[in-house]
């Protein structure tokens, strides 16, 4: 993967992708090694995302990575009114690998055209994440200690999530059965789910979660947020389907785990925290590994 | 006695018919084509009869003939347009417009958060649907239909 660019999922193939989640597997197991002493990591983030900022930043660190970039568009020459080409092509004689997140769809495929170095999607508006998408992977990978042939189960809004949507095709690649819980205004779009059905996998649609935890092997939590709904009596009449609390874990198969991309709001109870089931800080972590795998391997000095 | 044809729109002795335009999409052809700019005579019809169509439109462009770059623009909102091409009043080629694979810089994005709408970017798009023409953007994968067309 030396030198390629990661703008969406699909860039990468299946072999590269599982090579990326075995790669992170070994940083985890031995996360502080000197091998990107020599190489400047430019992170530049247009719009604030503080956590996926610090995830690569630690990744970086921890592999010996020098990093210059900033963390708000207003803080550099954008507020300026330079183009994202020339801030791009500039930051490009600084550094040898730039991680960006910004707040336009397509923006990063736009920098990957006019950047001589490789280019990390780490977020493009409402498009692709593709690191978030590995690192759901490489969480699911490690916890059922395979990828094909799960029960995962998604709640909440799916309908304007793009973590769910990525993460969906992402698992089509495998032989997934898919639970969607959700409003019936925020179910899975269409598109999607033809892309379930294009595949010949099967998905089922409920608006209540507590039939699916017996079920499922990952029960992957989202935020449902109050502005999406138009009549306000409807959110308060939903929304506590949507809150998962302890007591709902009880007949929950052992192998099973919770899963967030945070930042949750209230929809995990904070009891939910101390069960062998939850797993969501585990899975920030993991995204570390992953990006340190992505680093390492775009920037050749891993194979 | 002997019925004569005649013709709505006056001939012309060199040049391009651009015939069977959808008759709401004359304007969009003379915008798209830049013809509003043209200091050649140009000649055109809209609510003309059409045994075909029903309705139709003509645009006549004397001394003036188009690249494939320019037909395949014509196709996007005129798919069943016919160019013919005339030299000294008779026809010399006539070309069927069709809807290209890809559509490169002539359209804009409709999503207004893609980075083509913000960025001095050539837009890019791939046909994913011939019939009804609609165009998946390359940068945001956003689908724009032939309603929304707003030309560059």
């Amino acid at each position: 993967m030396k030198n390629r660019s990661l703008v969406s999922i699909s860039d990468y193939t299946i072999e590269e992708q599982l090579k990326i989640l075995e790669l992170a597997a070994e940083f985890e197991k031995n996360p502080r090694q000197k091998i990107l002493e020599k190489h400047v990591v430019a992170s530049l983030f247009f719009e604030p995302s503080t956590r996926t900022r610090l995830s690569f930043e630690s990744a970086a660190s921890q592999l010996s990575a020098k990093i210059v970039g900033f963390s708000e568009a207003g803080t550099s020459s954008v507020s300026k009114g330079e183009s994202l080409k020339d801030t791009i092509l500039t930051v490009s004689n600084y550094s040898d690998i730039i991680v960006m997140r910004h707040p336009r769809e397509g923006s990063a495929l736009y920098a990957d055209e006019v950047a001589p170095v490789p280019i990390i999607n780490a977020g493009d508006g409402a498009h692709q994440h593709p690191t978030q998408t590995l690192l759901d992977m490489y969480s699911i990978m490690k916890t059922q200690g395979r990828l094909d042939n799960l029960n995962i189960a998604f709640v909440g809004d799916l309908k304007y999530g793009r973590t769910v949507h990525s993460l969906v095709m992402a698992l089509c690649q495998f032989n997934t059965t898919f639970h969607l819980v959700s409003p019936v205004f925020l179910k899975l779009p269409s598109y999607v789910k033809q892309h379930i059905k294009d595949k010949n996998l099967t998905y089922h649609q409920y608006t209540e979660m507590n039939d699916v935890i017996p079920r499922t092997d990952i029960l992957y939590m989202t935020r449902i947020q109050k502005e999406r709904f138009s009549d306000p009596i409807e959110y308060e009449r939903v929304k506590d389907a949507y809150i998962l609390r302890l007591a709902m874990l009880e007949n929950a198969k052992k192998n099973m785990k919770v899963l967030h991309p945070l930042p949750r709001v209230n929809e995990i109870d904070g009891d939910v925290d101390s069960s062998p089931q939850a797993y969501y800080f585990q899975q920030a972590k993991n995204g570390v590994f992953v990006r340190m795998a992505l680093l390492a391997s775009i920037l050749g000095v891993v194979k | 006695m002997e019925e004569r044809k005649e013709l709505k729109v006056n001939a012309i002795e060199n040049g391009t018919v651009i015939d069977h335009i959808p008759t709401q999409s004359v304007f969009q052809v003379i915008n798209m084509l830049s013809l509003n700019e043209c200091e050649n005579q140009i000649l055109f019809g809209t609510n003309l009869e059409s045994k075909k169509f029903g309705k139709k439109g003509i645009i006549k462009v004397s001394n003036r003939f188009f690249d494939p770059d320019a037909v395949n623009k014509i196709a996007l909102v005129a798919p069943s347009a016919t160019l013919i091409e005339i030299k000294n009043y008779k026809v010399t080629e006539k070309k069927v417009v069709s809807i290209p694979e890809k559509v490169n810089k002539f359209v804009k994005c409709v999503n207004p958060n893609c980075i083509t709408n913000h960025e001095d970017v050539v837009t890019k798009f791939t046909v994913t649907d011939k019939q009804d023409v609609k165009l998946q953007c390359l940068y945001c994968e956003k689908t724009t239909a032939r309603g929304n067309f707003t030309f560059v």
